[in-house]
């Protein structure tokens, strides 16, 4: 299971592309689909490289982004 | 929001939309800071938890559909005019909070006037300055803030100096004066310029809540649009060019 | 109501004080600097806000904003501080906001001099500013009818949600007359603003603006802005006559030549001409109807103005051919004395 889910609200995402840009493990792509904008949104390419850090989400202009991180496990805590 | 899939279990939410913004989208251009300066603007409203107090002001330029972007009360002023309309506001009611969004045409050359002033008297306002060196929605003209060398459609050589001006640093200009509390220069090219501009927007808000005085936080942004730049690259053009004739930091801080 | 003797400046501010003033927004120029400074000395003393803005384009964008906050808030100057204020009055009418503007007209265009003039009537009836819209424009003729329509101004602003203004000039502005003060109102007499920005809680968000990209949408916005100017157009006309139910020529006067028009009625009359005088209180909505209906009485309706004659286009719509409609103007702050209109009313009658 990755660390971290990025959820991506396609209406409101502009495919700017600053998200899959900032992200430092190279989460994000450009998906094959385009929103009603006509507009080529962001999805998660390699899903289980994700951290849930949410750094995609502070950079992206559209707040287009939700960002979940698994819960520390308590051994882990 | 259209969630792909649902969320297992055993996940927390760690970022969503500020409750202090609306449902409505953003018309920004694609990529542009704009954008991530209107979320932070939204997030310390929340983190303060001002919403029910709060009134914001639009300015003329590509802010201007800022109330619909808000769910507080707004009012949309006149070019270069937010800081006389925020300072008839504040006066008349000084237990709201009142704060003003600006572009650098809008702040620097038509509102020279209304911003010095407001500064200089200490208005007790919170003024965001996005400062992208453009005309963003005329189309690209130049601005007081535009660099040296910078084409534009009202420069299509490039800024000449001589010319045209050099670039207006007005937060250094407003730096040198009693009335302000607060007085910084931030950008958001990346993310831990971002937590930074974050830092110094919720204390000018702060610096409101506690009876300081003017505080405003300029904030380094982009236009890919009218720079003719990809987001990423017109990002990297702030990082490399702009701070060089906009140094980031703070220029006043009364503490 | 206390009787006291009292510039008009000062008894302009002072009513307004009475009518429940929250904020006052400045910038000194002359013929209206007693009003600036009893502003100053006496509003703050009384719970009010007083600022010195550092424009007057500045000032009405403050007065915009208080509007906005829902408190009553106001601005005075003279004719080329007025002109600056033309963008924010704009703002303000499409925003509808109520606020009053007091102009103390002076000799014009351009600097000209501070002597009474009402070279501005165009600017004040006409909109003034970009767009589609009017003030309601108030013109004493007598300090205390100054006093008197300062609460009216406040009153009808608040009710149409739309600027008032204040039209008189240095003559009336300085000059010392025995006034009778409004009673101060209470604040609760004052009517509630709901739709004022005072912190969305407990309600939906409150947005003041002027703006709608969309032409359906600005268009909508429009039309009720005309509706409520119609609406003032049938109940707010006010008017004084003197004089006129035998009267053969008409003088058409507003204001400083409004006073002395009547002093020409009474001087024209013991020569045994019959003269009357319709005084347009409410320059905008200007009496058409009253000036027609008189029009089919009388042979001649002379417009008389300290203006180059723009008043006179209104009489002129309003009389319609109905009568001869001769002009007679006074420029660049000169006075005329009774004598000499009562020269310019024998050229008609006889």
């Amino acid at each position: 299971m990755p660390k971290g889910i990025v959820v991506v609200d396609k209406e409101r995402c502009k495919g700017c592309g600053l998200c899959i840009e900032a992200c430092p493990f190279g989460v994000l792509g450009f998906s094959s689909e385009y929103n009603s904008s006509g507009y080529r949104v962001v999805y998660m390419e390699h899903p289980d490289k994700c951290t849930g850090c949410a750094i995609c989400a502070n950079v992206c202009p559209d707040v287009a982004l939700e960002v979940y991180r698994q819960e520390p496990t308590k051994e882990a805590a | 929001m259209s969630v792909e899939a649902a969320i297992p279990e055993g996940y927390v939410k760690v970022f969503s939309k500020p409750k202090a913004l609306s449902d409505a989208k953003y018309t920004y251009c694609p990529g542009c800071h704009h954008g991530i300066i209107t979320r932070l603007v939204a997030e310390a409203i929340d983190e303060l938890g001002i919403l029910e107090r709060t009134v914001g002001i639009s300015p003329v330029g590509c802010a201007v559909f800022l109330d619909r972007f808000f769910n507080c009360d707004f009012v949309q002023a006149a070019h270069g005019r937010a800081c006389a309309v925020a300072t008839g506001i504040k006066r008349a009611r000084p237990d709201l909070v009142v704060f003003t969004y600006q572009g650098d045409g809008d702040l620097a050359a038509i509102g020279a006037a209304e911003t010095v002033h407001a500064a200089n008297r200490g208005e007790n306002i919170t003024v965001i300055f996005v400062n992208n060196g453009v005309y963003g929605m005329t189309g690209g003209e130049m601005a007081p803030t535009t660099l040296p060398g910078q084409r534009t459609t009202t420069t299509p050589l490039g800024r000449e100096p001589r010319l045209h001006g050099y670039p207006l640093k007005i937060s250094e200009m407003l730096a040198q004066l009693e009335g302000p509390a607060y007085i910084t220069r931030q950008a958001v090219f990346d993310y831990r310029h971002i937590v930074r501009a974050k830092q110094a927007i919720l204390k000018a808000f702060r610096n409101q809540l506690e009876g300081k005085g003017f505080s405003l936080v300029e904030i380094l942004s982009t236009c890919p649009t009218n720079w003719r730049m990809t987001p990423v690259e017109a990002g990297r053009w702030v990082a490399e060019h702009v701070v060089k004739v906009y140094p980031l930091g703070d220029l006043k801080d009364v503490g | 109501m206390s009787r006291v003797l009292m510039r008009g400046n000062e008894a302009i501010a002072e009513a307004a004080i009475r009518s429940g003033l929250k904020c006052y927004f400045c910038y000194p120029i002359t013929p209206q600097g007693e009003l600036v400074e009893y502003m100053a000395r006496e509003l703050p003393k009384r719970g009010g806000v007083f600022l010195q803005a550092e424009s007057e384009v500045a000032a009405i964008n403050m007065v915009y904003g208080a509007a906005a906050a829902g408190v009553r808030a106001m601005t005075s100057s003279s004719s080329p501080g007025i002109s600056l204020k033309q963008e924010g009055i704009s703002y303000i009418a499409m925003a509808r906001l109520p606020c009053v503007i007091v102009n103390m007209m002076r000799g014009g265009p351009g600097l000209g001099n501070i002597a009474p003039a009402q070279g501005d009537y165009f600017q004040a009836t006409k909109g003034g500013g970009h767009g589609d819209y009017h003030l309601i424009v108030l013109a004493p003729s007598t300090v205390p009818e100054a006093a008197e329509l300062v609460r009216l101004a406040f009153e009808l602003s608040d009710r149409y949600r739309v600027p008032a203004m204040i039209l008189a000039d240095g003559m009336i502005g300085q000059m010392m007359e025995p006034v009778e003060l409004p009673e101060p109102v209470e604040p609760e007499d004052i009517p509630e603003r709901p739709w004022a920005v005072t912190g969305a809680k407990g309600r939906p968000k409150n947005v003041i603006t002027s703006f709608d990209l969309e032409p359906e949408g600005l268009k909508e916005m429009s039309l009720a802005l005309q509706e409520t100017y119609r609406e003032i157009e049938r109940n707010e006309v006010r008017w004084e006559e003197v004089e006129t139910e035998d009267a053969e020529l008409l003088i058409v006067a507003y204001g400083t030549m409004g006073r002395i028009a009547k002093t020409v009625v009474r001087l024209a009359r013991q020569e045994g001409i019959k003269v009357g005088l319709l005084r347009p209180i409410t320059l905008w909505p200007f009496p058409y109807e009253p000036v027609r209906e008189l029009a089919e009485r009388v042979r001649t309706v002379l417009t008389v103005e300290l203006s180059a004659g723009q008043m006179w286009e209104d009489v002129r719509l309003a009389v319609e051919g109905r009568a001869e409609t001769p002009f007679y103007g006074e420029l660049g702050g000169v006075v005329p004395s009774p004598k000499r209109i009562l020269e310019e009313v024998r050229k008609y009658v006889g």
